[in-house]
């Protein structure tokens, strides 16, 4: 039954013929469009405003993709939707975004509670060792305060089972020797021709001189283990809805 | 009495007016920095010997002039007998000790409330001719400024702002003329260059870049298409005292992205053209990118050189162009003598005998868009190279592995108005501000890029982490300045491309460097983030 579902909301994007084609880097940059601009209306699952499913293909209006950049760029008047200060390519990486993450099945793990899932993130699966949510845990892996507002069930899902499916570039992790002293991880923050920016494993901000090393790598790998047979089915489920109810705090 | 006439020689010296035979024989007063590109040659190069690989290291910092304008700083200041006259964007001038950076007066010009240039308010740089300035504004006009008090002397309006036309170069003076070219390519304006009488500010001759009906070229553009074909004129040009030409890069046909209501090679655009400097009447022109649709500009600054070339001497000018070729021309001519990628390319394979260059049938801007090699920035773009005779080699500015996908859509003409017809996407970070702690083994990255001209081979080459901006200057001594988005100034070894010595500006270096020299002394100028820095060796 679930499969048939998956099938058939493909079937309306396919249906929603894209009439253009859209590079990786066009899902990427409107995955953050849709985060900075949309997010907060419509959900990371698209579907908070009633009668709207921005994944499923289920517009008020929208009938092509040009409708769609039409009315992220011009709004709706007279509805809650304004007009978005975007040029025609920015609106047009959205719709890229929308019809990639139409794509992705939903979650599996239902059923979760939040709080046991909290409990879980910082006791049982050790999740703070390297993560921070709700102010507790380490700043040396992804902050997840917000992830909420950034992912939806079904990819947080998929990254408990399978965390190096995807690491964000900017998530990854470097390795390097220095000529005098011992080897450093940590967190890639930025670099340059010349120097490196971390965070290392005591959330130290460190830079690093390239000539002063005797060597560096940016690791592809994530270092977070799989936890599809670390926890239950269940567990799990509480942990994703942790972390779905997770939307940051405005500072 | 000896001392006497000395002294009185030395006082004339000071205060000579700036003649154009002085601009000419730039190159026999390497203290000054008489054009924006150091002479009309446009090698971006001096024979000033102080700095060396050995010593550069001890360059330290003289002064800092921090710009009231947030845009970009692109501009090359120049340089008279120890005063400076460079720009403050967008069409500010001033006049400042080039020793201190104290600032004599400062001009400021109100720019139409119409003026919208695309790709920034700003101003490249001024030119001198005598005792008088010159600067072309983002509305379209040449002013003269008498070079001792900043009062304007004349304005000329050239353009119509309203209608897209802009100045953004910094202007160049050829015998009693001053030249400027329009940009507004965006805005499907029809180019074009011209020539003011620099006495009255009276029109001379203009060149339209895109021929009129019963011109040749014209059956390049379709219907009325060449009536709004954009090829603007956004960097400085060149002028070879010899033939009495003079050398411009044409920018590309408009709409920039949908090349179908515009069939044909679209002349000039996205070409060099060579010019009679007295009547502005074309004696050739080379066209490096026909019918483009990858805003390829030929926005580059012709380099002129007489070099070996397959054993004889030659009179060249050497390109290396957005597009992702590096070209060898004969400049008396036009003659095509080499062309060949120095980044990836996937546009073309090839030229013809004439040196055409073979386009790859599906490279074409496409409703679902299509991946080109380079992308919508280019190779390179319309940053200063440098050429040294004395390494005989051409440093390039570069962006490798490069690509854009590119979007065509429909447009209609609407004066004014943005005429574009689509658009580029990336396919990579490419210039995303912020931290870059993004990037790929392969992706995109910046390199100063050093080719032999006379194969077209890439000699070395200085990778950067980021892209850069930023032009090149060399020197006698094979000290090459430059610098990059990551806001390090920098000096490499122009024979081997070895790192010297680095600056951290704290900004882009997007202006070309230049060098000078007041009572004895060598300076470095170069604009980053919105700042101009001068160093000169510790004492």
């Amino acid at each position: 039954m679930k499969r048939a579902i998956v099938f058939i909301s493909i079937l309306t994007a396919a249906a929603l013929q894209a009439q253009h084609e859209y590079a990786a880097a066009d899902v990427e940059n409107g995955g953050r469009q849709y985060i900075n601009n949309c997010v907060y209306c419509h959900g990371p699952e698209g579907d908070q405003i009633p009668g709207v499913d921005l994944l499923h293909g289920k517009f008020k209006r929208a009938v092509s993709d040009d409708d769609i950049v039409q009315i992220i760029r011009n709004g709706v008047p007279g509805t809650g939707m304004p007009a978005q200060n975007m040029n025609e390519n920015q609106a047009r990486t959205i719709v890229a975004y929308l019809r990639s993450a139409a794509a992705v099945p939903a979650s599996t793990l239902t059923g979760g509670d939040p709080a046991r899932g909290k409990a879980l993130f910082e006791g049982k699966g050790a999740c703070t060792m390297c993560h921070r949510a709700s102010g507790a845990g380490s700043r040396t892996g992804p902050d997840l305060s917000d992830i909420g507002m950034q992912r939806r069930a079904a990819e947080l899902e998929k990254s408990l089972f399978d965390p190096g499916a995807e690491v964000l570039p900017q998530y990854r992790f470097v390795q390097l020797t220095p000529k005098n002293g011992p080897a450093v991880t940590g967190r890639l923050l930025n670099q340059d021709t010349f120097t490196l920016q971390v965070i290392d494993s005591q959330e130290r901000l460190r830079t690093f001189v390239i000539s002063d090393l005797r060597g560096y790598s940016v690791l592809k790998d994530s270092r977070m283990p799989s936890y599809k047979d670390k926890l239950s089915r269940q567990e799990l489920a509480d942990i994703v809805s942790y972390l779905v109810s997770l939307k940051g705090v405005k500072p | 009495m000896k001392n006497c006439a000395l002294l009185l020689m030395a006082l004339a010296a000071a205060n000579a007016q700036v003649t154009f035979d002085r601009i000419v024989n730039a190159a026999k007063e390497p203290q000054n920095w008489l054009t924006y590109s150091g002479g009309f040659a446009s090698q971006r190069y001096s024979t000033l010997n102080q700095i060396t690989p050995e010593n550069v290291k001890n360059l330290e910092l003289q002064w800092i002039f921090q710009s009231r304008s947030l845009e970009r700083y692109e501009a090359t200041p120049l340089v008279v007998d120890g005063v400076m006259y460079t720009v403050q964007n967008p069409d500010d001038v001033m006049a400042m000790d080039a020793v201190t950076g104290r600032i004599y007066w400062t001009y400021s010009y109100q720019n139409s409330p119409d003026a919208r240039p695309c790709c920034g308010r700003l101003s490249r740089g001024v030119a001198i001719l005598g005792e008088t300035l010159f600067i072309g504004t983002i509305d379209a006009h040449v002013v003269a400024l008498d070079a001792k008090s900043g009062k304007p002397l004349w304005n000329s309006k050239v353009g119509d702002p309203e209608k897209g036309y802009a100045i953004t170069h910094a202007p160049l003076i050829v015998k009693d003329k001053v030249i400027v070219g329009m940009a507004g390519g965006e805005y499907g304006i029809r180019g074009y260059i011209l020539a003011l009488d620099t006495k009255t500010g009276k029109e001379a001759w203009r060149f339209y870049t895109i021929p009129g009906p019963g011109e040749p070229g014209h059956e390049s553009w379709q219907g009325d298409s060449w009536q709004h074909g954009g090829a603007s004129v956004w960097v400085t040009g060149s002028y070879d005292p010899e033939s009495n030409l003079t050398f411009w890069g044409i920018g590309n046909p408009g709409p920039d992205w949908n090349g179908d209501n515009r069939a044909g090679d679209n002349l000039y655009a996205c070409s060099v053209v060579a010019l009679d400097a007295d009547t502005g009447k074309l004696k050739w022109y080379y066209q490096f990118s026909p019918h483009d649709e990858f805003d390829y500009d030929a926005t580059q600054v012709p380099v002129l050189a007489d070099i070996q070339w397959q054993g004889r001497p030659r009179k060249v000018m050497m390109w290396a162009n957005r597009n992702g070729l590096f070209y060898v021309l004969d400049r008396q001519s036009g003659q095509f003598l080499s062309g060949k990628p120095f980044v990836k390319v996937n546009w073309m394979n090839g030229f013809d005998e004439r040196g055409r260059p073979m386009k790859v049938p599906t490279a074409a801007s496409s409703k679902t868009g299509t991946l080109i090699y380079p992308g919508n920035q280019g190779g390179t773009n319309w940053y200063s190279p440098s050429y040294s005779p004395h390494t005989g080699l051409f440093y390039i500015p570069t962006w490798d592995n490069y690509s854009s996908l590119y979007v065509k859509q429909d447009q209609d003409f609407v004066e004014g108005r943005t005429f574009a017809g689509g658009g580029p996407r990336n396919t990579g970070p490419a210039t995303k501000a912020g931290n870059q702690n993004f990037r790929a083994e392969d992706d995109i990255y910046g390199a100063v890029r050093a080719i032999d001209p006379k194969t077209g081979e890439k000699k070395w080459e200085f990778k950067m982490a980021d892209v850069t901006e930023a032009g090149i200057l060399t020197t006698a001594t094979d000290v090459l300045f430059t610098g990059g988005h990551e806001g390090y100034f920098f000096a490499l070894d122009a024979r081997d491309g070895k790192l010297l010595w680095k600056a951290p500006l704290g900004g882009e270096v997007r202006s070309g460097p230049m060098t000078y020299m007041v009572n004895g002394r060598q300076y470095i100028g170069v604009d980053a983030g919105n700042s101009l820095f001068v160093w000169a060796l510790r004492q």
